[in-house]
């Protein structure tokens, strides 16, 4: 692999990398799900346990200062990381599913109304979808699905044709978790806003395999998961502009977001406290920032041209394997491989590779809708990271090789 | 043969596996030579929705015996399904519903009746144990 990282230095910030399961050396490849957490982010959790752990916001006295400037210094670590225009447009959420819910309520409750409707893709989490079918429930919108090619590439044209006068919003996967595609997300808001319409970018499977600057998308929200990005569990963020998300109603109601209180009438506080209710996740939110410096300290770019060749490394040495069937071939894709073996069915060889160490994900990996697309029950993934090597690509395709020999 | 003849029979057959490839190897050579379920016992009513796998059961009672056919989409699940009815299959309702299945563990696929495999097999082993509280009820 022709790359300026030094994966072995990298695989050792990362403990659980050295462990082996069976009496086998671990080969993990269920990165789209979660991944693993280098030692720096572990660490920042324990300090703020250890040291500076004060509930934020409220309190006068020292810890609570530290812990309170930890936790907005963190939202400017995120602001950063995505260059967003001003940290008040980061809001901590449990994760991307909340994320999502969070917009399908407050957008939809005001903005939407019967008949109106919500675009969404055909290769979507049931996150981004979900939540638009309770707001159908809720408010008698129209959810409509824009479909894909045999690579699994978003049909444009079905793309443009499916905008309408009623079309309130596009919420799309900027990757997809079962395909790999990496969608035209600048086009597809550029498009949008042509006709007015904000668009939610789903980017769970991107922030951590490539550079994403929301402004240069000019993407209204964005939203993504910690744990998928080397963060902890449990926090998320919403990335949203400050002039939609201005003229959103709060979603949860509690402590921290409120200006004041009467019986009477309560008014809320400024952004982005607004939409964060309750005592948030400060411990999680200054683990995720240096979840995040960990990444920079390497470069996205560096990262996901890596990740992109061991794609390319996979993809040419499982397709040696006779019946393989690779589903997505996008010309643009990220380091996702669903595939099947003949008929093999996706459980018999998850059970199999997973006797020989190799941790993949089967399934329908949270997207029946796309596997009913692609007439499957589910597919093996194998997912990279970029602390994956070669040689663990060559003991996932050995492996491949020997238990679809079996049926 | 008993429940627990049919089980301890298993058990010694499995013995001999030293390896858990020879085992699975042999699992799979069990799933496909499984009797298929009757194309018309697959309906809505029999299928055990698994988040991995899916398995079809079907029961009837012939002369004060429950008789168990059954099906996955999954080769391994089918070859653990037909061990499951060579242990139940063909015996009466309290012998079935008084059965402890200690063979699953003993030849080490514990794990595949276990909730968080989501295969199927575990809800196909509560619902071999409901039919013969079913036919119990109504004999």
């Amino acid at each position: 692999m022709d790359t300026t990282l030094d994966i072995a230095a990298i695989r050792a910030d990362f403990p659980i990398l050295s462990r082996t399961v069976y009496d086998r050396p671990l080969v993990y490849f269920d990165n789209a799900a979660t991944s693993q957490k280098p030692r720096c982010v572990v660490e920042a959790i324990e300090k703020v346990y250890y040291s500076q752990n004060a509930n934020i916001h409220r309190g006068v006295h020292y810890l609570s200062q530290v812990a309170t400037e930890a936790h907005e210094e963190a939202r400017q670590t995120v602001q950063a990381f995505i260059n967003a225009a001003e940290s008040r447009e980061i809001i901590f959420t449990r994760g991307t599913t909340e994320a999502i819910n969070l917009i399908a309520t407050s957008f939809g409750e005001t903005f939407c109304n019967e008949g109106d409707e919500i675009l969404i893709t055909g290769m979507e989490h049931h996150a981004n979808i979900v939540p638009w079918q309770l707001l159908r429930d809720r408010k008698g919108i129209v959810l409509k699905v824009v479909p894909f090619n045999e690579r699994g590439e978003l049909d444009m044209e079905a793309f443009s044709k499916s905008i309408s006068p009623k079309t309130k919003l596009v919420s799309v996967a900027h990757i997809s978790n079962v395909l790999g595609t990496v969608n035209p997300v600048a086009k597809i808001i550029a498009e949008a806003h042509a006709h007015n319409i904000p668009v939610l970018v789903d980017g769970a499977q991107a922030v951590s395999h490539m550079p994403v600057d929301v402004q240069a998308l000019d993407a209204d929200f964005y939203v993504f998961s910690g744990h998928k990005m080397y963060g902890p569990n449990g926090i998320g963020v919403l990335y949203g502009k400050e002039k939609w998300l201005e003229q959103l109603p709060p979603y949860h109601g509690g402590g921290e977001m409120i200006a004041t209180v009467t019986y009477e009438k309560t008014t809320y506080a400024e952004l982005p406290f607004k939409f964060e209710a309750g005592t948030p996740d400060y411990v999680g939110s200054v683990a995720l920032a240096e979840a995040i410096r960990y990444m920079q300290k390497f470069g996205l770019k560096a990262i996901g041209d890596y990740e992109h060749q061991l794609l390319q490394y996979a993809t040419e040495q499982l397709m040696k394997i006779d019946g393989m069937r690779i589903f997505g071939t996008a010309v643009e894709k990220a380091s996702v491989i669903s595939f099947l073996v003949r008929d093999i069915h996706h459980f018999d060889m998850g059970t199999l590779l997973d006797k020989l160490g190799i941790a993949v994900r089967t399934g329908h990996h949270c997207a029946m809708p796309l596997m009913h697309t692609l007439g499957i029950e589910g597919t093996i993934r194998a997912s990279f990271a970029f602390y994956n090597t070669k040689e663990e690509i060559d003991a996932l395709v050995a492996a491949v090789d020997r238990v679809q020999k079996m049926f | 043969m008993t429940i627990n003849e049919a089980q301890d029979q298993v058990i010694e057959e499995f013995s001999e596996f030293s390896d858990w490839m020879d085992k699975y190897a042999y699992l799979i050579d069990l799933g496909n030579s499984l009797d298929p379920i009757d194309e018309k016992a697959k309906i809505p009513q029999n299928l055990i929705e698994g988040c991995q796998s899916r398995v079809w059961l079907d029961a009837e009672e012939q002369g004060g015996k429950i008789v168990f056919t059954a099906e996955s989409d999954a080769v391994i699940v089918k070859g653990i399904i037909s061990l499951l009815i060579r242990v139940m299959s063909g015996h009466t309702p309290d012998e079935i519903l008084e059965a402890d299945l200690y063979f699953i563990d003993q030849i080490g696929l514990k794990e595949h009746l276990s909730p968080t495999r989501a295969n199927g097999l575990l809800s196909m082993v509560k619902q071999i144990k409901l039919y013969a509280l079913a036919f119990k009820a109504k004999s």
